[in-house]
């Protein structure tokens, strides 16, 4: 019988902390191919569907740039939090936060026009998102409540709100009973980038700048040293003077209100109106987008647009071979899966031993360390 | 009288899947190891005791898959976790995500078809009897198996010498280590009864409660669970009065929209959720208790020195 054996590298791998995504997603592959050919498809042909005929065309580059507009902007949010040690898993109710509150205006009052329409309902956004966010905060620094649970519980309740909204208060009267709200005056839609070539909107910007201020942030500032202290050692982080309740509120808010932005960019640009749902998940999907960007602002850019990708490849084997789009959800929650496998390998050496062979052959330390948990 | 019998039976419904994956997850947080794919592992199971059920026509076997397949999927979990020392708070996320996705592409061919239910607990003369009868003698197999886990897991944690080992392990995986405690070899046995009984909550879903399959039919119930363990401070029986008060809230709720109560029915749906934080909210209010009772090492990856 064989075993593996987990054995501490000196230092991180740097080989491995870049190769480790690449290794996940090649892994995804073929766990994809064997999948495909579980499911009676011939692998190559659909991967081919799945990865390459989505974006063969210009316009639908402008589609993935859609998607992966409001998954990096999350990302990037959420690998601050991660960074930081605190587990902010409710980004899909902050999306939807604030887009409720961002379309505050447009729905309420659509007679107002003119350019200040758009910042005020991005700000608006924003500051949705980020109180939402600032709940588990708040219940976390306060009563130490588990802000894993909390913030996910605040997921459904997001939900319900946004089912009720454009069902009851704000559903569209001249709607023919359809839940939704008014469509959007044309000051309150977000401007397509170019128009002429396909539908990607201001959104995909926005995500740009914010991942390369959040890595600016994080390479560059005081406060990205105070995230990374305080997430690998909070004891040390204490010594240095950083308070942990102030971070978590940092954290928990920043990542908030970008998962607003996200949602209010989604619901004005992309969508046009409130509809009961508007997110496929974007908030979940954020979190792989993060782990398999390295929680790296400029890894988060591309891992945003390979995860973007699987959505478009989940609905084009849909209508080309007839497969469930569920299939997307297969490949990235394979994805994630790689990915954190992977990572192992940053910090540990694998090794594959027989159970009845010798000792291998290690530093006197981890000797010394053996017998001494032999000895009893 | 026969009313309130009827809403005891279907607070008992409501509250057996939910007391089934807390009490599997609160063995594995024993353990020291926080799995936070309870969800997904509840949602393969469901996906799993309807297909076998339906394919088989025998929703018993339908039953055995759904433990069989939430033990598996917790496997991967394990290997990863436990074998590659991955962080346990991600990978379990993972596990989640995944199952949403694997159980959504599974069910898309069982949308719709009509399950099989297994059949409530018969006893001649007993089930009959009034009021007490069909409570304690007319329910599902799956209640009577949730009651049993419960005592079970209280014996086994706390009356034998295998339990005690187990819980030192949540304390202090190293000092375990140290005596020469396999810590891995039972954590995966946690993790792997854990998946289980997640599993076995899934199939109460779609083998008892709804007998079909919905996509995301667990519907956030798996989080419920991994709140109902913090709730009961880990212990088995405050796990069984946690998951009485959450099916209370589930059901109430329920009656509340049939009843046409003047509140917005998703207000009501809410509930259950914000129940929930409200009760994590005043459990661990008082820092020192929680700190009292949660496992030392738990959610801590652990490789062994050799």
């Amino acid at each position: 019988m064989m075993r593996l054996e987990l054995v501490k590298r000196p230092q991180r791998s740097l080989l491995f902390s870049m190769l480790s995504p690449f290794i996940a997603f090649g892994l995804t592959i073929i766990a994809g191919a064997i999948m495909f050919a579980l499911l009676g498809v011939n692998p190559l042909n659909a991967f081919r569907i799945y990865f390459i005929e989505p974006i063969s065309q210009v316009w639908q580059l402008h589609e993935l740039a859609i998607k992966a507009a409001p998954l990096i902007l999350i990302a990037v949010g959420l690998s601050v939090c991660y960074k930081a040690n605190i587990w902010n898993i409710g980004a899909e109710g902050q999306f939807i936060l604030g887009g409720i509150v961002g379309s505050i205006i447009p729905v309420m009052f659509p007679q107002f026009e003119g350019p200040l329409v758009l910042p005020l309902m991005l700000l608006l956004g924003m500051v949705g998102g980020a109180a939402y966010a600032a709940i588990p905060a708040l219940l976390k620094t306060r009563f130490s409540t588990n802000e894993i649970l909390t913030s996910l519980m605040l997921v459904y309740v997001a939900q319900l709100f946004l089912d009720w909204m454009v069902r009851g208060p704000w559903r569209d009267p001249q709607g023919h009973g359809f839940p939704q709200t008014i469509q959007f005056g044309d000051s309150a839609v977000l401007p397509q980038l170019m128009p002429d070539a396909g539908r990607a909107n201001l959104g995909f910007v926005f995500a740009l700048v914010a991942a390369v201020a959040v890595w600016l942030l994080m390479s560059r500032m005081l406060k990205g040293f105070e995230v990374r202290v305080l997430g690998s050692s909070p004891r040390a982080g204490r010594f240095a003077g950083f308070g942990p309740n102030r971070m978590v509120f940092f954290a928990f808010t920043l990542s908030g209100a970008l998962a607003g932005l996200a949602g209010i960019s989604e619901v004005s640009g992309t969508i046009g109106q409130l509809q009961p749902v508007i997110s496929p998940g974007y908030g979940f999907t954020a979190i792989i987008v993060a782990f398999l960007g390295r929680l790296n602002p400029l890894g988060i850019i591309a891992a945003g647009l390979v995860l973007a990708l699987t959505y478009l490849g989940g609905e084009a084997v849909q209508t080309a071979l007839g497969i469930s789009d569920k299939v997307a959800r297969v490949f990235q929650g394979m994805l994630l899966f790689f990915v954190l496998g992977c990572d192992t390998l940053i910090h540990y050496r694998i090794r594959l031993v027989g159970l009845a062979a010798q000792k291998p052959e290690t530093t006197a330390k981890l000797d010394a360390a053996a017998k001494l948990g032999e000895a009893r | 009288m026969d009313i309130t019998v009827n809403i005891l039976l279907t607070i008992a419904t409501a509250a057996t899947p939910l007391l089934i994956a807390a009490i599997g997850e609160l063995v594995v947080e024993r353990s020291g190891v926080l799995n936070l794919g309870v969800e997904g592992m509840m949602i393969m199971g469901a996906v799993g005791g309807f297909g076998a059920g339906y394919l088989t026509g025998s929703p018993w076997i339908g039953l055995i898959a759904a433990i069989v397949i939430g033990a598996l999927f917790s496997l991967l979990f394990a290997i990863m976790t436990l074998s590659l020392a991955t962080n346990q708070v991600a990978t379990g996320l993972s596990l989640t995500l995944l199952g949403l996705g694997l159980s959504g592409m599974m069910g898309t061919s069982f949308v719709g078809l009509p399950g099989e239910r297994l059949p409530n607990l018969n006893i001649p003369g007993l089930s009959s009897i009034p009021i007490v009868g069909k409570l304690l003698f007319g329910q599902d197999p799956i209640f009577y198996i949730s009651i049993a886990l419960t005592i079970a897991v209280t014996w086994f944690l706390f009356r034998t010498r295998t339990g005690l080992t187990l819980r030192s392990i949540g304390d202090s995986h190293t000092s375990a280590h140290a005596l020469g405690i396999k810590v891995i070899r039972y954590r995966y046995l946690a993790v792997l009864f854990g998946g289980a009984c997640a599993g076995l909550a899934g199939g109460h879903l779609s083998l008892v409660y709804t007998p079909q399959w919905v996509e995301n039919m667990s519907a956030g119930r798996g989080w419920i669970a991994l709140a109902l363990v913090v709730f009961a401070s880990w212990r088995p029986w405050r796990v069984l009065a946690g998951a009485y008060i959450f099916g209370a809230v589930w059901i109430g709720q329920l009656h509340a929209q049939a009843f046409g109560i003047p509140v917005p029915s998703q207000l009501l749906s809410s509930l259950p959720y914000l129940a929930t934080v409200v009760v994590l909210v005043l459990i661990s209010r008082n820092k020192r208790l929680t700190m009292m009772n949660t496992p030392a090492s738990l959610g801590q990856p652990f490789v062994p020195d050799r």
